[in-house]
């Protein structure tokens, strides 16, 4: 079985996020990255499955930021065989419409050997949850997103779809498919730094040359604003004990205390 | 004249709140414009259910066996060629475990440009605006939808879902759908294990997020529930790295709790967390960044390390 899983990182968002002067985007100069959590849960997802019943791990992604070699050895530290990245003149830091790295993804994935496409439900920057689905349709396979859980069956798996409340289905879905990844059955793994650093010296990262973007429908952002602060909380200010005071007054006004 | 679609959406039986939401958002576009609002439901023996979709002024309803039960590929089997046949102006769908799945596949097969994530929806000289959450709630955008078909996904809870049940019965028409090859087959569908703790009854919650940090932590929040009369409840990854029950999460995926007090601690207020308990009483947020969005729906913020807020709130509530 061959497990492809798209990564991409997004920025820290514990960082502070700055608009750039056009109003636009984010200034990508105060930006730090990280792996999208999702991501680390599909990686998560397809290395349970390589070791239950054997598979093929390779992860790929279209690198946007410059960084993301930083990923892929990382990945290969926790156990995928292999790295691809696509790579071309994109505009470092700069969000990429989701149609264009949809299509540049599905382009690179369609000539590789795959029984299962891994996808993050959704990026934490652009909160689109589109690629899964989009790959879906332009690799013409069938696909389940909000996937909690794959087990292998003949020829098909059977994947765990959470709706809401608490609700799942099982769903069985001849391969090969598209999931659109949650969470793992169980906490993504650590790599140890040693075994990065091994990664980086004795791994290679295919990589992709994209000359030309591909044609895609975006509606393009106008603005992005910080939302205004109406209706923000009220800051209690002081250290815990002032604060812990403050608390308390307030919930005897309301009678929880 | 403009035609706004509106994808229902149901599971066990029901028509979603989420469903009723983005029916009224769509009613307000189309009184606007001058439009009409076409709700779309999927299903197996839901005729009954199309008489709801009350601020609709026509419903088509696709009855198939394979739809009882939603699939991605059957449901985008089945909706493909409705929304390539009508050419709608907008279609909405919700942004949620289902609508995920749909949206953004029909978008890529029909070359439709699609905004996720909407909270806000107007019309503007005959242009669609939109304003979405991006990076993880922290920032907004704005964006207008060019001329021609396009498509929304529309966030639970940023319209009224009174509006959208509102109205007299629409028309109902069944339009047929031939399901043929599919892959992908449903199975069985699991109810949540009961759980001697129900968050959604607790008048008091003390929610902790990714700062706790370590299971063992948990032991300060279970502390201070008790102090405060309350049950403990968590953000999606706590109980994804296994440290409380599912049943314990609060939000999209979870539950959605109303308590007298929602105490959140280290969590950061990521729009699917937000969901599930910002119509709490009464919202009190500790976060050590200033930025969280989490501040944006508390009553009260503490920009402080949670531990030792907790610690002081513990102290003076046992003397
Ligand atoms: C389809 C879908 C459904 C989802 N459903 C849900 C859901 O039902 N519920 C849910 O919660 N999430 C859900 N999520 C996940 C959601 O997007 C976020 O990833 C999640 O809510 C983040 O949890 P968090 O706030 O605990 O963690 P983080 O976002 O990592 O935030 C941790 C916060 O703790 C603060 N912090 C760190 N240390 C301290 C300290 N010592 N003291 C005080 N503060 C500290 C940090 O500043 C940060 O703000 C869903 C996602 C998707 C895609
Ligand atoms: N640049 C990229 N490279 C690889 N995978 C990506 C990229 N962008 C998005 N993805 C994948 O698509 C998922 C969902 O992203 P999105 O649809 O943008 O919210 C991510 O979690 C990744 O798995």
């Amino acid at each position: 079985m061959n497990i492809v899983v798209a990564v991409k990182q997004v920025p820290d968002l514990i960082e502070e996020l700055e608009i750039n002067e056009e109003g636009t985007g984010l200034d990508p100069d105060v930006l730090s990255f990280v792996l999208n959590e999702f991501d680390d849960h599909a990686l998560e997802e397809a290395l349970l499955l390589k070791e239950e019943a054997g598979a093929t791990v390779t992860v790929v992604g279209v690198d946007t930021t410059g960084e993301l070699d930083q990923a892929l050895y990382t990945a290969i530290a926790k156990g995928a065989d292999k790295a691809v990245k696509i790579v071309g003149d994109f505009e470092e830091g700069e969000r990429m419409p989701t149609p264009i790295m949809a299509r540049l993804l599905a382009d690179a994935i369609r000539e590789m050997d795959y029984d299962l496409v891994f996808v993050g439900v959704q990026a934490a920057d652009d909160l689109d949850g589109q690629v899964a689905p989009m790959l879906a349709a332009l690799l013409g396979l069938p696909h389940v997103g909000v996937v909690v859980g794959v087990e292998k069956a003949d020829g098909a798996v059977k994947v765990h779809k959470e709706f809401w409340g608490g609700i799942t289905a099982d769903v069985l879905v001849e391969t090969p498919a598209v999931l659109g990844i949650q969470a793992a059955r169980q906490a993504p793994r650590y790599a140890p730094v040693s075994r990065v650093r091994q990664a980086m010296k004795e791994a290679t990262i295919e990589e992709i040359e994209v000359d030309d973007l591909p044609e895609a429908p975006d509606a393009s952002v106008c603005r992005m604003f910080i939302p205004e602060a109406t209706g923000r909380a009220e800051m209690l200010e002081g250290d815990e004990e002032a604060v812990a005071g403050k608390i308390v007054e307030i919930l005897k006004e309301r009678g929880l205390v | 004249m403009s035609t706004y679609f509106v994808i229902a959406e149901h599971l066990q039986g029901a028509l979603t709140e989420t469903t009723f939401e983005t029916l009224g958002a769509a009613r307000a576009l189309a009184d606007a414009t001058g439009g009409e609002v076409v709700g779309v439901l999927l299903g197996h023996g839901v005729q009954d259910m199309a008489g709801q979709l009350a601020a609709a002024d026509r419903v088509l309803v696709a009855d198939h066996p394979a739809l009882e039960h939603f699939t991605p590929e059957a449901y985008n089997a089945a909706l493909e060629p409705l929304l390539q046949e009508h050419q709608p102006r907008l279609t909405l769908f919700q942004n949620t475990a289902i609508g995920m799945d749909l949206a953004a596949y029909l978008a890529a097969r029909l070359n439709w440009p699609l905004i996720a994530y909407c909270n806000g929806l107007r019309a503007e000289d005959g242009a669609i605006v939109t304003t979405s959450q991006i990076y993880g709630g922290k920032v907004f955008a704005e964006c207008r939808l060019p001329e021609g078909p396009g498509m929304v996904t529309v966030l639970a809870g940023a319209f009224p879902a009174e509006a959208g049940q509102a109205g007299d019965a629409p028309r109902v028409e069944t339009v047929s759908v031939s399901l043929d090859g599919l892959r992908t087959r449903f199975e069985e569908l699991h109810e949540p294990e009961a759980e001697d703790v129900d968050i959604t009854k607790a008048d008091v919650i003390v929610a902790v997020g990714r700062g706790i940090q370590s299971e063992d932590n948990l032991e300060l929040a279970e502390e201070l529930a008790q102090a405060l009369g309350g049950v403990v409840a968590a953000s999606r990854p706590i109980v994804d790295a296994g440290w409380l029950p599912r049943m314990r999460q609060v939000g999209k995926s979870g539950q959605k709790v109303k308590p007298k007090l929602y105490l959140a601690l280290g969590i950061s207020g990521a729009p699917e967390h937000v969901e599930g308990m910002k119509d709490s009483e009464l919202i009190i947020a500790v976060n050590t960044d200033p930025n969280a969005p989490i501040f944006d729906v508390a009553h009260y913020g503490v920009v402080a390390d949670l531990f030792d807020v907790a610690e002081a709130l513990l102290e003076r509530l046992e003397d």
